[in-house]
This record gives structure tokens, sequence and C-alpha cells, in this order.
């Protein structure tokens, strides 16, 4: 049987659909337009500054500078710092999340809590909270001094290994977290079949149980190694002006020299650097990819 | 390819204060397909997963030929597995997947590949060697995983649950082929369901767990028509139990002495078991057993008709005819009367509380 199409159930069913999608528009303003306003509009303003020299003329002259030994440095400064930190958290964070991902849920929930309880405090408490610690007359050191292992104060705080230290404890749980759910998620038969068809256990953790946790270590790297680049008070404080990395670098460009334009152009170039970063992993291990199962 | 045969002996596991595995024994023998069913809980996965090693039971032995096993790690028990989800691994494509057992034991490279290649033409999947794990149906996962437990040709095969994933239609066909396959290649295969009617298909034996211990083993026709208790009745197959009076040696129904096939065990609550499809819709001839009612629902199911029938006395009784004939004729008449008989030869007595 055919017959007319019915044009007034066509009309309502399309004032239905137009309705739906005003509804979704209207529930995404709001974050649309605090993006807008925080984070897009002061990208694109900073972006034009950079573009112009100080008489306010368009000039490139901005980033002829960055390529002066200070800015070269200070970026390769900043990568080598970021790549330690980050082996250093996979070092540390995978053993731990192995450890947890195999503790029944209770013990598992109270650990996690541990594992996150510092990202409820400040950074700047935290960074004190070592200096405390690594200080010439810090806890450390006294502890050193009473036992009789050393005689002199050791120089642990305001150097590079105290930012590290200091940065590592920051971003740790950035590392775990996606690393502890992506090992959550592996199914256990996939270990027990590799070891039932001949595998040691050893050899089913490197062969199976680790690529399969790839996805979760590849977000956390990306995660840490791109928060560190832009890292600020942490480095700041614990390498006491002698870690210049380019977040001090812009904040010294700008409180000291008021040279806005120059400081824009760092952040322009260090938020490229940072997104074709992740364009290039994202390339290499395709991690979309990986996570289809 | 030589198959070996497993002795099982007083195998004890518990989990906190209950025994999942209740000093069971068991004997299979070499290239036999041996189905462990029970209900869930009843122990049947413990069991197999303590053949494979990643299980410890508390005592007993496990014997694969003359090799003592109970304490070996499951690598060095070189078994083939499957389990329930595949466990295929899904950063690696289909021929890398059949190959693992090869590459682990240091096959040469050009041999992993054929041999790789060979079993997936087993399992009729040739040419998909290097398909991705996420390209494939269910039904290919299953094949998949079965290639490469088969690959380094074991001679022991274990099976958790491997069809249950699978929709009806492909999980009936998938257990002739198993069967098939078992034939072809001759080991031993130990089989894990919960489906008593893919236990029948499939199996050489059968043994029926309940509560960590065997119930019966037996073959499936032995199973289905002599159960050795009323666990094993129920469990297998459609039943009907009826409560019957021991009288002397032989029993009554209803005050009606019973035309019985064997003798009347010991034990208090006796029960007859009819099996709906062995009633016959007729006036009781010598050898058979009359019952009758009153038809109170008859459901049509596509291949039979299942028709419900009121005996009397607090006594209802279940009874399947093939669709054809009985859909035309009068019987289905809810509210008619039916003459039922059944052979004698058909008929199990037991006992609900057995001596």
């Amino acid at each position: 049987m055919t017959g007319a199409p019915l044009p007034a159930n066509a009309n309502v069913l399309a004032r239905g659909r137009r309705a739906e999608q005003a509804l979704f528009a209207g529930l995404t303003l709001p974050a649309t337009l605090v993006l807008l306003v925080v984070v897009f509009l002061p990208i694109f303003w900073l972006s034009s500054l950079s573009f112009l020299d100080r008489a306010g003329d368009p000039s490139l002259e901005n980033y002829r500078r960055l390529a002066g030994d200070i800015y070269v440095d200070a970026f390769l400064v900043t990568f080598q710092i970021s790549a330690t930190v980050t082996a250093t958290c996979v070092a540390l964070g995978y053993p731990l999340a192995y450890w947890l991902a195999r503790q029944r849920p209770r013990v598992a929930n109270l650990l996690l809590i541990c594992v996150l309880l510092p990202f409820w405090t400040a950074v700047l408490v935290r960074t004190y909270a070592w200096l405390v610690l690594l200080q010439r007359r810090g806890l450390v050191n006294s502890t050193l001094q009473s036992l009789g292992i050393i005689d002199q104060p050791l120089q642990l705080a305001f150097n590079l290994q105290a930012s590290i230290i200091g940065m590592v404890h920051v971003m740790l749980p950035f590392l775990v977290l996606p690393l502890y759910a992506s090992m959550k998620a592996i199914d256990g038969d996939l270990v027990r079949a590799a070891i039932g068809l001949g595998s040691t256990p050893t050899g089913a953790f490197w062969r199976v149980f680790v690529p399969m946790s790839l996805p979760g270590l590849f977000a956390g790297v990306v995660l840490v190694f791109v928060l560190s680049l832009g890292f600020y008070v942490t480095p700041a404080l614990l390498g006491g002006g002698r870690i210049q990395m380019i977040a001090q670098r812009i904040e010294s460009t700008i409180t000291i020299f008021s040279n806005w334009g120059a400081a824009s152009a760092l952040g322009v170039v260090l938020l490229a650097m940072a997104l074709g970063l992740v364009a290039l992993l994202h390339r290499a291990f395709g991690l979309d990819r990986l996570f289809v199962r | 390819m030589r198959a070996l045969p497993i002795a099982i002996r007083d195998v004890v596991k518990s989990y906190g204060a209950s025994r999942v595995l209740d000093s069971l024994s068991l004997d299979i023998s070499e290239g036999e397909f041996m189905t462990l069913l029970g209900p869930s809980g009843s122990g049947k996965t413990t069991l197999l997963m303590a053949i494979a090693g990643f299980v410890s039971p508390e005592s007993g032995s496990i014997r694969f030929g003359d090799a003592e096993m109970i304490a070996t790690s499951p690598d060095k028990r070189g078994l083939g597995m499957v389990f329930q989800s595949y466990a295929l691994f899904p950063f690696m494509s289909v021929l890398d997947n059949v190959r693992y057992p090869l590459r682990i034991r240091g096959v040469p490279d050009g041999e992993q590949r054929r041999r790789a290649e060979a079993a997936l033409e087993t399992v009729q999947l040739a040419g998909y060697g290097d398909r991705r794990i996420h390209q494939l149906s269910g039904g290919q996962k299953q094949r998949v995983a079965l290639a490469r437990a088969i690959v380094f040709e074991p001679r022991i095969i274990l099976m958790d649950e491997p069809l249950s994933a699978l929709d009806k239609k492909l999980r009936e066909h998938m257990q002739i082929e198993l069967k098939a396959l078992h034939r072809a290649l001759g080991a031993t295969i130990v089989y894990v369901t919960h489906d008593q009617r893919e236990a029948l298909t499939m199996s050489d034996r059968i043994a029926v767990i309940d509560r960590g211990r065997i119930a019966q083993v037996d073959r499936p026709e032995a199973l289905y028509r002599r159960p050795a208790s009323l666990f094993v009745a129920d469990f297998i197959g459609e039943s009907v139990l009826l409560p019957v009076e021991r009288a002397g040696p032989g029993a009554t129904l209803q005050g009606r002495p019973l035309k019985l096939a064997g003798a009347v065990p010991p034990g208090r609550d006796l029960r007859l078991v009819i099996r709906p499809e062995l009633l016959r819709v007729a006036e009781a001839g010598a050898d058979e057993n009359g019952l009758g009612g009153e038809v109170r629902q008859a459901v049509y199911q596509g291949d039979s008709l299942l028709l419900i029938v009121d005996a009397g006395g607090g006594l209802e009784l279940r009874v399947r005819l093939p669709a054809g004939r009985a859909t035309q004729s009068g019987v289905a008449a809810i509210g008619a009367r039916v003459e039922l008989a059944l052979h004698r030869d058909d008929t199990v007595v037991l006992a609900e509380d057995p001596a």
C-alpha cells in the first residue's frame, strides 16, 4: 500500500528535531562561553601580540630573538627536565599502578586515595614542604647530621635534582591514574591464556600485560610531559633561580622587561611544540587505535 | 600425536569455609571428549582450572599419563586452552595470535608461519592471518582461539564454556564442528559447560558435578535414560517427578501398581521420573503404564507441542508431542481428556532421600 506522504507529521518531527538541537546547543553554551572567554580569546590576543614590535607595528622581531642562545637554552632545559620527570614518573608509577591494580577493590580504593591525596593540596604548599625537607637546615640534612652520616649539610634544595623531585611528586598521579585504569581493564584471562599456552609468568607479563597497558602508559606520559613543559611554581622555588625553564623566562620577560610581545612569542612557540608533540605521539603510536579492542 | 589420559584423585579445594572441590576423583581416558557439566557454583570451572594449574588444590593428585602434575606450574603443563572470553591478544594479528604458542617454544619462524596457517585452515579461517582481532565476528574469534589452542598439537585441550557467547544457531553449528575436530585431532578434550544439551551433543562421556562432587559419570544416552540420582534426572533434560509409594519389591502411583524396568532403589520419598517426550497419547498396552488427565494448557513451540495435563490428586504431567499431527487432531483442546501411556522400559524410579 502506498499513500501520499504526510507533510503535517514531517513538520512536527522536524520541529522536534530542531527543538532537541536547540536544547543541546543551550546546554553546552555556558561551557563554550567560558572556554571562549578564558582560553581562546587570551590565546588569540597573546598570539597577535607576539607579531607586534614594541612600537606596535607588525613584525617578526619577537620570533627572531627566540633564536638567541638564552631562549634556545631555555627550551632545551625545559625539554630535558620534562623528559627526566616523565621517565622518573614511569619508573616509579608503573610498578605502583601494577601493584594497585592487583589489590582487592577495597584495598585498591584506599591506596588510590593515598595516591590522590597530594592532588588535593595546593602545589605551592607541596613545594614549600619539599623546601622544609631539603633545605640546608632541613629535615633530611639535620637527620643525616645527627646520625653522624655527614659532617656538612648537603646542597639538596635550589638545584636541578630538587626541581625534579618536586615535579615528580606533583606529576605522579597524572601518570598513575590513566595507567591504573588501563591495567584494571585488562582481561585477566589474557595473561592466563599466555601462561596456559606456555609463557612463563614473566614472559606473559612482558609479551601480553605490558603491551595491553601501553594506551594508559602513553596517555599518562603525554599528560606528564606536556604539563611539565609549562611547569612554573615548583622549578622556580626548588630550583632557587638556577633552573630556567620556559615558564620562568616568560615570567621574567614580562615582570622584569615588561616585553609582552617577546613573552607572547615564547608562549606561542611552547604551545605549538606541545601540540606538535601530541600530534607526533598520536601519529607514531596511533593513540586512538590502541584503544580499539 | 598421542593423547594423554588424566587421573584426578581426591582433589580438595576450599575458598574460606566452602569446599568447592570436595575430595573429587575422575578418570578421563586418552582421546576422550569429557564434559564437566553442572549448575553455576558446582565447581566445574574450578576443576578445569585445577587441571590447567591456575587453581592450586589443598590436597589430591592430578596425573597426565604417568606424570604427577599437581604442583607443576601452568606454563609447564603443555595444555591447549580455550577460554570463555576467547582471550585473544587484541594488539596482535590473527596469525600472530595463532603462532604465539610456537613462538614461546622457539619454533623457527618459517615453520611457525606454516603451522599457524595450517591450524587456521583446520578451523576454516584460511587467509584470515592478517586480520586484526577486532575485525572478526564472535564465531571467527572462537575459531582463532581454537586454532591457537591446537597449533602446537597438545595432547590435552581444555575448554571453558567456549561457545556460550555465540548465538544459538552458530553454537549448534560449532558443536558439530568441534566434535569433528576432536575426531581429527585425537587429543583428550576436557570441556566445561552448564548447557546440558551441548554436553549431550558433543561428549563421549559427561561428568555431572554437584557441590564439588561427581554426581554421575556416563555416556550421554546412559546419563539421560538412566540417571543415578534425582539431581541428575532434574538437571539433564526436561523431566516431571511424580511421587510414588513403595509396595513390596515394586511401587505404586496413586494406588495403582507400576510396570517398571528395574528394581526400586532403597531410600525414602520415591519419585517416578518422566521425560515429557516419552509419553504416548494412547490407551496403555500390555507393557505400558496408563496415565491420563485433563488438558490444562497447550503450548505450541514450533518443533513440538507441550501439553500440561492435570492427572488428578494434585499431580501435573507434561507431555511433549511432535507438532505436526498433534496440533491438527483434537488432542490439544483445553479441557479435553487424554489417555497417556509410558512404556515399562522408559521408567526410572529414584529416591529423594537415598538410604
